[in-house]
């Protein structure tokens, strides 16, 4: 069994314009949507209190807000979670209050409707802890990013460490914006996927790289262009592999790892996909368009890595 | 021919037997369990267990064992329902213990003998309370300014300076009226602490000094004030009777609390927040009067009766000297050799110890530890949060001399020393902490998310394996080995580090087992290339792994450092992501590249031509 039976001899670079223009539409749609729609933050980054709570049968959201509201919580977000019985409640930081109150009043609240409740789970950030966690997200993305530009400068010269690090904001913006625009809800763990996109994005961007390298020393009289699609064309069927191999797992996770590692999952889907299109399009149309020769691929210092397995 | 040279096969069987050996203790699992202490921390005897048993058969509470541990006793239950149950109603029989919910692992003797542990769970997944304070620097440092402005008032009144002393912000302003006692009083200012920054200067018109706190007294104030509430909530957890308490400083102002098991956060945070006091008074007698009166339970006129941690009466007056609000300092010292508790007040506790002092001289002194813990009563169905007031006399010393601010309390063993000292700096005016964060986790969640966290596992693992074989044949079948052997390792590591296992940090493992296997793709997508160039299946094999590798390793750094950096920045869950993400990169390095190559070199590294069933329809050259 064979996916590509032989290396196929597709035109990727003769499409970089269209892809390029879909790339950037894209990315518009995601910035707008991250800029007025906002993100669907977690408690984790805006603070707040969420109590997650189980019934014995389908629990009745509406009456559950009557209740709360009755009792002075004003209107929390009631929503069901994962299945009909269970519910999770959430409220916004509040000022004044201390929270071990407020939490004990809504239990209270809660087990009065009918006290087969069970407490499954509490969550409560203040809003100090709330925006340090988003001061310390950001700064984490850039050092990461920082970071992987120095190793890929250090391995492979500024034109391509510039388009890897443009393949990776790419990834970084339409998986947020992708989040932002179908308003699922950005946790730390989303967070983390986001982060580790990276990482799998970086992973293909430098293997094609590192194809192109190696052809530019044996392909010395063939263009760039043309070199840089053989790469790709070379790669194709292990950067597919690999995607359907992630992906596989990443499915099963989706699906069996429960509602509190769902949203992780789907980050990172959406993130191999658009890592697999990214390394092919924008990390190599972006070398090409800074007119790589093979002087930028070659390290200054070439050290010795190849060691035998 | 590709072959390893022996000790290169046996050291590679040996890292995976190895890996094998420490990711046992996991194939058995855990018993949700009990864990009671004594309130008093005293060791739980054989007699109380077979109690304990009695009273879950009488309650018809299924349960696999009831069994001391060290001074605790474990009973572990089949299921949760059950140990639900059974905490209810031992909570009720057993009024002076502390029943808590726990895990047990059902490691067999043999194992847990040589030091074998399974994985550590996270809270997440054991169920349990997780609380993050912040300390109030900015009051730690404002208190410690009142008290520096107190002892100068003091001094300077003392010394007949006069003076229009006062604390702006965090600076004391020291106009001084007499012109011709400046030099006094930068002597007194230099005696209570030669690190205050002073300036001279015209205040207000009149001549004078500004003190302020240097920078490193600042941030010793800060840090004391982390590690004073630090101790205090350990006191307090090991009160609890949790299993496996965390409480430790995260970041620069704030202290994480992890209690594993613990079902109600409200209760835990009651325990958390109790409010300890000490106060200092004369003792009156701890002999033939103190016995009659814990006999008689009447203390004789002005005096109070108390017992010592050992429960020997000891009969105090009625007026307080000091209280633990004028207590600045209490540290443990050894002093001429002599192991001895250095305590410092402020101007008010000062000058009434003086007075004491002089009058009291070669009589002893005791000091009383006063805790008040609120608890909940139910009362005719209702609940009444009631304060329960526990006074303990932790020491008794005679005095020796005449002194003020700063004294010395000798007589003790150095362990005595240090938990006095730590007891003082408990009931001395404490930082106020705030809650910033909390989570609870119920124990049937956790118990959710360990089965769906393993069959996201189970299942992403089957299905990559499917796929690797029927794509690569019996490389394929190679890399499944390896992956295999690469989800040992991780697990091994884990149970090794005792890194706790949290539900991002399994995502972690179904992550890393998904691309684990891209080395082996790239290795045997370069074996194909190679034999469709015409290569021998010999070179080609080799010729796969040689040029392969340098890729594998610049894949695996770049995402290896976005590992590291989640590490860095992350909390908990997120430290548990980057954990797993960064082991499983690198037990894939070992695995899908060494491990790969051993086998395939023990299956085609032996025949001349052989076949390779690599899948792809590739053309075998010959060689």
């Amino acid at each position: 069994m064979a996916l590509l039976s032989k290396t196929p001899e597709i035109d990727f670079m003769a499409g970089r314009k269209i892809a390029v223009s879909v790339s950037a539409v894209i990315l518009v749609v995601a910035l707008a949507s991250i800029l007025i729609r906002g993100m669907n933050f977690g408690i984790d980054f805006t603070g707040g209190l969420l109590l997650e709570v189980g019934y014995d049968g389908p629990a009745n959201l509406t009456e559950i807000r009557e209740s709360l509201a009755a009792e002075g919580f004003g209107t929390p977000l009631v929503q069901n979670f994962g299945t009909t019985s269970d519910v999770l409640v959430r409220l916004p930081p509040q000022e004044e209050q201390d929270a071990g109150v407020i939490r004990d009043s809504l239990l209270d609240v809660l087990a009065a409707r009918d006290s087969s409740v069970e407490l499954r789970r509490i969550e409560f950030v203040g809003q100090q802890v709330g925006e340090d966690l988003t001061e310390q997200g950001g700064l984490a993305m850039l050092i990461a990013l920082i970071l992987i530009f120095i190793y890929v400068m250090l391995r492979f010269r500024w034109k391509f460490a510039a388009g890897t690090i443009s393949a990776l904001v790419h990834d970084v913006i339409v998986v947020v914006g992708f989040f932002s625009i179908f308003g699922f809800g950005f946790d730390l763990t989303v967070l983390a996927a986001v982060l580790a996109t990276i990482g799998y994005s970086l992973n293909d961007t430098i293997v094609v790289f590192d194809r192109i390298r190696e052809n530019f020393r044996l392909m010395r009289r063939d263009s760039a262009e043309s070199i840089i699609n053989a790469s790709i064309n070379q790669m194709l069927g292990r950067t597919m592999i690999t995607s359907m191999t992630t992906l596989l797992v990443l499915t099963s996770l989706y699906f069996l790892g429960g509602e509190a590692v769902s949203n992780f999952a789907l980050a990172l889907i959406v993130g191999v996909i658009v890592g697999t299109y990214s390394s092919i399009y924008i990390a190599s149309a972006s070398a090409l368009a800074l007119d790589v020769s093979p002087v930028d691929l070659i390290p200054q210092k070439r050290e010795e890595i190849d060691d035998l397995p | 021919m590709n072959r390893y040279p022996l000790w290169k096969n046996l050291s590679i069987a040996a890292v995976i037997v190895a890996g094998f050996v420490l990711a046992l203790p996991n194939l058995f699992g855990d018993d949700p369990a009990l864990h009671i202490t004594r309130e008093d921390g005293s060791p739980m005897t054989e007699i109380a267990v077979s109690e304990i048993r009695l009273a879950l058969e009488d309650g018809e509470i299924e349960f696999i064992a009831a069994e001391l541990d060290e001074a605790a006793t474990l009973v572990r239950f089949p299921d949760v329902a059950n140990q639900l149950r059974a905490s209810e109603s031992l909570g009720e029989i057993l009024p002076n213990h502390i029943v808590a919910l726990t895990l047990a692992p059902r490691t067999p003797p043999l194992l847990r003998a040589v030091g074998l542990q399974p994985m550590s769970l996270g809270l997440d997944l054991r169920g349990g309370v997780h609380f993050l304070y912040q300390v109030d620097l900015d009051t730690a440092i404002q208190q410690l300014l009142e008290s520096h402005l107190n002892t100068l008032r003091t001094d300077l009144r003392e010394a007949g300076i006069r003076n229009r002393i006062s604390l702006a912000g965090d600076i004391i302003d020291i106009p001084v009226l007499d012109a011709d006692r400046l030099d006094d009083v930068n002597q007194i200012i230099r005696r209570l602490d030669p690190l205050l920054t002073i300036t001279s200067g015209s205040l207000s018109g009149e001549p004078g000094y500004r003190v302020e706190l240097s920078p490193i007294q600042i941030t010793e104030r800060q840090n004391f004030a982390i590690q004073q509430n630090t101790i205090t909530l350990r006191n307090r957890v090991n009160e609890l009777g949790v299993a496996e308490p965390i409480v430790q400083r995260q970041g620069l102002d704030r202290i994480l609390v992890q209690l594993p098991g613990v079902q109600d956060p409200a209760q835990a945070e009651r325990i958390l927040g109790a409010t300890a006091t000490v106060e200092f008074r004369l003792v009156t007698d701890q002999s033939v009067a103190a016995y009659e009166a814990q006999e008689s339970g009447r203390p004789p006129l002005n005096s109070i009766l108390r017992e010592q941690r050992n429960g020997s009466p000891v009969l105090m007056a009625r007026d307080i000297i000091v209280t633990g609000d004028q207590l600045t300092d209490a540290t443990f010292v050894y002093s001429q050799g002599v192991p001895a508790v250095n305590v410092r007040l402020n101007s008010q506790g000062a000058a009434r110890m003086l007075e004491t002092t002089q009058a009291n001289l070669n009589r002893p002194m005791g000091i009383l530890f006063i805790e008040d813990t609120p608890t909940i009563e139910v009362r005719n169905g209702e609940e009444i949060i009631t304060s329960v007031r526990e006074e303990t006399v932790i020491s008794v010393a005679t005095i020796r001399g005449v002194f003020s601010s700063s004294f010395e309390i000798t007589g003790l063993t150095p362990f005595e020393g240090q938990d006095l000292a730590l007891l003082l700096r408990a009931g001395a005016l404490a930082t106020p902490i705030i809650k910033v964060e909390e989570r609870t986790i119920g124990p049937s969640l956790g118990q959710d998310n360990i089965e769906k966290g393993r069959a996201a596992v189970i299942f992403g693992f089957v299905l990559v394996v499917i796929f690797m074989a029927l794509y690569y044949r019996v490389f394929g079948l190679v890399a499944d080995l390896a992956l295999f052997a690469n989800l040992v390792l991780i697990i091994a590591l884990l149970s090794m580090l005792q890194a706790s296992l949290t539900l991002p940090g399994i995502a972690g493992i179904v992550l890393t087992v998904g691309m684990a296997v891209d080395a082996n793709v790239l290795i045997f997508e370069r074996i194909r290339e190679e034999l469709r160039n015409g290569n021998s299946p010999q070179a080609s094999i080799r010729a796969g792994y040689e040029k392969a590798f340098s890729t594998i390793a610049d894949a695996n750094v770049t995402t290896l450092i976005a590992a590291i950096v989640l590490f860095s920045f992350g909390t908990g869950p997120i430290k548990g992501f980057a954990i797993t993400l960064a082991l499983g990169i690198m037990t894939s390095m070992f695995t899908s590249i060494l491990g790969t190559r051993a086998v395939i070199n023990l299956i085609y590294g032996y025949r001349q031509t052989p076949r390779l069933a690599i899948g792809g329809r590739v053309q075998h050259g010959t060689a």
